[in-house]
């Protein structure tokens, strides 16, 4: 009993209690700070953000190009016309190796008019030329080692617990070196609000316990979405997983995306 | 890639082949005024580094540009910051970078290294440098200008021996700290471009390497330019032994430069990784005036002859000739720099990073990213620098006469 009230036992414990006094303030300042930058980011109040783990699938064997996602994220998420895009679809058109030529197929053509949007014209070459055609809808990679995120020099974009890469638009200085290191092309900058800009998930939704825009309204169920932490019953995200062999973009980069696809060829970057 | 697919004209407008929707604005992302912010800097390192020559190594020879270098590393870097700024989204958050930096960034250390080497390097070591001077010129000069000197001195006036020989020995410790500060300083310019990993024309060890040794070339270069337009200003001849010292070290450095960078192409040449066709089209098409023609050949060739040659025949070429030679040389050299800058940071940009499309940029004339706003900036150093030369290299006023090696016999 005697040594509980040591003079260096008591000091201890006034340091102690004047350093909890001190810190605590600082701690629920930090966690205000923290809740605002979410709020900021669209997401619902009282979210907790630890309790979940979001995930994207694609399966680009279903998506038929018809550009409904685009536009429904463009109209959700209020962004601008023109060159800006959160999400978007790629046609690949592979034609037929020319006679003679050695090859199994000729050169990949390309496109994505207004990213797909409003659909797509038809190829520049006639069908019978066409070895293989498909659609692969792109968005942000949720890159478990996100180069944007690595490069920011504010601090500004964060990758949030629960699997979302986020900005804060009222922290971006708008330098741009967040968009010069996706290697997806993911990112651009508001011509009018002069930030970044990308995918957020339809944080506002997800929050909220809705889908995002485009895996709501893809009639073909080409986008999977889900919570890995919290499973539905007969989880769509397990079943894509369980059914496909998956592929992501541009592995070699290291940036390990969680935005997994099947049915993928090698002419996709 | 030769097909041109991007069939909606509004979005697509300049690409060829593919690019993703995001990357097909109308301009590049960073444009001139970031090709001039590695430019300008990089000037300042090699300024400074050309006046290291004299106090740390002690080359007498190049003595009478010692103080001319060291004002102009200052005046550009005064200036380095602002075509960074002016291109920000939102440039009344540029404070952000201090106040709350994210220190995996590179791009978010630059305001620490630059006031670091602003006020620890530059500023202090001019001071010790000029404190004598101030300290008299004080004394001699009436009017504002007597009033500038005297606030300079910061009222330290002490003209005693030994706070003279403190001033010389601190002076050569700060420049021999503000070595490799210069070369961080630019160093982490080329880290800033050489670590995005997703820009096959960016993503290289070698880029901070190559930025020193072109940004040492250039400050050298630009130290021949404005030591010979003073002497031709104030109409006084040129120190050949100075001049012909400072021909060799750009040689020298032109000599290094040139074989990394050559190294750098034979790698990307012979690995030919992952987008290289890409690359090639770039260098054969896009970029073949300022790469070809600007970077390789006016920026780097005919220099290394030119410098070269005189290397071997000095004594025979006569004097005129040696110093136009060398003039033309410093100049070619400037705007084979400020060529490899632009194609480093636009060139970076003119691909798709889905390697399946290059794009076409014309600069304009007017706008904040036009070549009006370039040549503003790049002439504001040499206005900054004119006033300073006019205030501390006066030649109404007697200099006290030390050099900069007397710290070195003093203190080693």
């Amino acid at each position: 009993m005697k040594q509980q009230f040591s003079r260096r036992s008591v000091l201890a414990r006034i340091g102690a209690a004047m350093a909890g006094l001190l810190a605590a303030p600082a701690a629920r300042a930090a966690k205000t700070a923290v809740q605002k930058v979410f709020v900021s980011s669209g997401a619902a109040k009282g979210y907790d953000v630890m309790k979940h783990k979001w995930l994207m699938c694609v399966d680009a064997n279903k998506c038929i190009g018809c550009g409904l996602c685009a536009e429904a994220c463009k109209k959700e998420n209020n962004v601008p016309e023109g060159p800006y895009f959160r999400t978007w679809i790629e046609r690949y058109v592979i034609p037929k190796p020319k006679p003679g030529s050695g090859e199994t197929r000729g050169e990949p053509i390309v496109d994505s008019p207004n990213g797909g949007m409003h659909g797509f014209p038809p190829a520049a070459i006639p069908p019978s030329e066409i070895e293989h055609s498909f659609f692969v809808p792109k968005l942000c990679n949720l890159c478990e080692h996100s180069p944007c995120t690595q490069v920011c020099p504010v601090g500004a974009t964060f990758d949030a617990p629960d699997g979302a890469v986020l900005i804060d638009p009222k922290y971006c200085i708008g330098c741009g070196f967040c968009i010069q290191a996706c290697p997806y092309g993911c990112r651009f900058l508001n011509p009018f609000t002069k930030t970044a800009e990308k995918c957020t998930l339809c944080y506002h939704r997800i929050t909220r316990g809705l889908k995002p825009a485009c895996v709501e309204i893809c009639p073909t169920q080409a986008r999977i979405f889900g919570d890995l932490n919290n499973p539905v019953p007969d989880d769509p995200l397990q079943k894509f997983c369980d059914q496909n062999l998956v592929q992501v973009l541009k592995p070699h980069l290291g940036t390990e995306p969680r935005v997994l696809y099947a049915g993928l060829d090698k002419e996709v970057r | 890639m030769n097909e041109v697919t991007n069939l909606v004209f509004e979005v697509l407008p300049k690409f060829e082949g593919y690019a993703y929707p995001n990357e097909a604005g109308p301009h590049p992302l960073w444009g001139f005024l970031i090709v001039l912010y590695p430019y300008i800097t990089g000037l300042v390192a090699g300024a400074f580094i050309m006046a290291s020559l004299v106090r740390v190594f002690n080359v007498k020879a190049l003595e009478p540009t010692y103080r001319l270098a060291m004002l102009t590393a200052l005046s550009f870097l005064v200036c380095a910051p602002l075509p960074l700024l002016f291109h920000l989204g939102h440039p009344e958050r540029c404070y952000e970078i201090m106040m709350t930096p994210h220190f995996t960034s590179p791009m978010a250390m630059f305001g620490f290294v630059y006031a670091w080497y602003l006020m620890a390097v530059l500023l202090l070591e001019l001071w010790f440098d000029y404190r004598q001077d101030l300290v008299e010129w004080s004394h001699t000069t009436p009017g504002f200008k007597g009033i500038i000197y005297r606030l300079f001195t910061l009222g330290v006036t002490d003209e005693s021996a030994e706070a003279l020989k403190l001033d010389m020995k601190l002076g050569w410790i700060i420049s021999i700290i503000g070595i490799p500060s210069a070369f961080l300083l630019h160093g982490y310019v080329g880290f800033i471009f050489g670590s995005v990993k997703a820009n096959p024309w960016w993503g290289n060890v070698l880029m901070p390497i190559i930025f020193i040794l072109s940004a040492v070339v250039s400050g050298i270069a630009l130290c021949v330019f404005n030591y010979m337009v003073l002497t031709w200003i104030r109409r006084h001849t040129v120190d050949m032994r100075c001049l012909d010292t400072m021909a060799m070290f750009l040689f020298y450095a032109l000599v290094v430069d040139a074989a990394v960078e050559g190294l750098d192409w034979i790698h990307r040449v012979y690995a030919a990784e992952e987008g290289f066709s890409v690359l090639r089209t770039m260098i054969r098409e896009k970029l073949f005036y300022t790469l070809n023609l600007g970077q390789a050949t006016v920026g780097t060739l005919v220099p290394l002859l030119l410098l070269g040659s005189l290397q071997l025949l000095r004594r025979r070429v006569p004097e005129l000739v040696r110093r136009r030679m060398i003039f033309s040389c410093g100049v070619m050299i400037l705007l084979g720099v400020l060529a490899m800058r632009w194609n480093v940071v636009i060139g970076g940009q003119l691909f798709s990073k889905s390697l399946r499309g290059v794009m076409g940029y014309k600069i304009q004339f007017a706008g904040v990213e036009g070549w009006l706003m370039g040549l503003v900036l790049l002439v504001l150093p040499f206005i900054i620098l004119s006033v300073l030369v006019k205030l501390f290299l006066s030649e109404r006023l007697p200099s006290s006469g030390h050099t900069p090696q007397d710290a070195v016999a003093a203190d080693v």
